[in-house]
């Protein structure tokens, strides 16, 4: 039960720094983004992000570091078994998922509507 | 005349014979829709682009403004208008189609008045007969070029204001039935060094309160001489401001005096955030809502001060802080002046 009470906080306080990143840096969306999602990525590298999925769920999961998260979750585990070559091929490895969905639902999303901004 | 240094008075009363107002599908759902002379329900126009959507909405309410008057199009001699979108073609385009000779503007959201001023000045020295004055905006359009993709749908914070989609055009002539332009204020550039995009109302409630308060002081009257002061797209942060200078300035003007077109056009429980904005936001409600409030008897005499944030995605990218205007023009009704 306590999972979900976690997964809530931490949910909720990566979103309230992103809020804090906008309102109160006055960053743009794009500027915030890339932030939440570099963050997450450097968490991996020093193996903090994995605990706190470990502890929060999908709290850690769902919220946009987590990309950063897995690109350098996947990249580290193939250049274990590659080398090198390993990290370009590893990166979208566990992220292929949510970036082919990225593509086939905008394709969709295209062709029912009026694709201009 | 010139009268001080930056107001024109004109002696030769240009009237304004008819206007034209055309809204979109929000403007249709707000609060003045029967103020409109044409709305659309579809933010397209039938049209492939919202640019080219924004040249129609222009085009119908030129047509409307010549339709509604006695007088045929090519007995008009200028088209003065201007817009939002890069190198206002929406509004070029639209003078293509109209095809009467044409100057462009661009003053922001300022332009109507500007456009209205500058067109009561060429009738007022006999430079023309008739003039079309008008101006536009779509929503979409200058999303699209002033916010972020909007497909990413990012947040807006409160502050932030609703372009009006729709088009508004003023009939000048030297003579005939209708409300009489009697003078106009060129407002000149204030920049607060505000360098945020949604919160505009903030940045140009300077440039209006000086607009503002030269206009009193240069024609030597006082507030009370107007039956409604109206400023252009302040929205509620800019209303506030404003009055709270214009009070710190000494000038006694009483708060159902002080009237917003940004805080007209839609109701109350739409999606607005601060307000609307938009260059066709005073001129659809000072052409249509105002003026029919004049016709009607309600009003006699009108201050419009259209208020205009010059930035531009560029300059808000590189930091630099909006530079921002306003133009005040007089209207008062035909049976007292």
């Amino acid at each position: 039960m306590m999972i979900f009470f976690w997964a809530f906080v931490v949910g909720g306080a990566i979103c309230v720094i992103g809020q804090l990143l906008l309102d109160v840096l006055k960053l743009n969306p794009g500027q915030t983004l890339t932030i939440l999602v570099v963050s997450g990525a450097i968490l991996d590298g020093f193996g903090l992000y994995e605990p706190l999925i470990d502890f929060a769920g999908a709290g850690a999961t769902v919220p946009i570091t987590s990309f950063g998260n897995s690109l350098v979750h996947g990249a580290m585990a193939e250049a274990e078994t590659h080398g090198l070559v390993g990290v370009v091929t590893g990166m979208f490895e566990v992220t292929s998922a949510g970036i082919s969905a990225a593509i086939i639902f905008g394709v969709i999303g295209a062709l029912i509507f009026k694709p201009k901004g | 005349m010139l009268t001080g240094h930056q107001t024109w008075v004109f002696n030769n009363k240009p009237v304004i014979i008819s206007t034209g107002t055309v809204g979109g599908p929000f403007e249709a759902n707000g609060n003045i829709p029967n103020d409109f002379d044409l709305l659309h329900d579809d933010m397209w126009l039938k049209q492939d682009s919202f640019e080219k959507a924004q040249q129609t909405l222009m085009e119908e309410a030129c047509q409307t403004a010549v339709k509604k008057s006695s007088i045929e199009k090519e007995q008009v001699q200028f088209f003065i208008s201007g817009d939002l979108i890069n190198q206002i073609t929406p509004t070029s385009f639209a003078a293509k189609t109209i095809g009467i000779p044409y100057f462009g503007l661009f003053n922001a959201c300022a332009t109507s008045m500007e456009s209205l001023a500058l067109s009561a000045m060429i009738i007022n020295a006999k430079g023309a007969n008739y003039i079309l004055s008008g101006t536009s905006s779509h929503n979409a359009a200058a999303e699209k070029q002033f916010r972020y993709p909007t497909e990413y749908g990012g947040q807006k914070p409160p502050t932030a204001q609703w372009t009006v989609t729709g088009a508004g055009c003023a009939l000048v002539a030297q003579d005939g039935q209708g409300p009489k332009i009697t003078s106009a204020t060129i407002g000149k550039i204030i920049d607060m060094g505000i360098t945020d995009p949604f919160n505009m109302g903030g940045a140009m409630a300077p440039a209006a309160v000086h607009t503002i308060e030269t206009h009193f002081k240069e024609r030597n009257i006082d507030p009370s001489y107007y039956d409604l002061i109206i400023t252009g797209d302040l929205g509620h942060i800019g209303r506030e401001i404003s009055l709270d200078l214009l009070k710190k300035r000494g000038l006694s003007i009483q708060e159902n005096q002080y009237v917003d077109c940004g805080l007209t056009i839609y109701r109350e429980g739409q999606p607005v955030l601060a307000g609307a904005s938009g260059p066709a936001c005073s001129a659809v409600v000072t052409y249509g809502h105002f003026l029919n409030r004049m016709k009607k008897g309600d009003l006699h005499r009108i201050l419009v001060v259209a208020t205009g944030a010059l930035h531009s995605p560029l300059s808000i990218q590189q930091n630099d802080p909006i530079p921002c205007i306003a133009h005040a023009v007089s209207i008062e009704s035909g049976s007292d002046v």
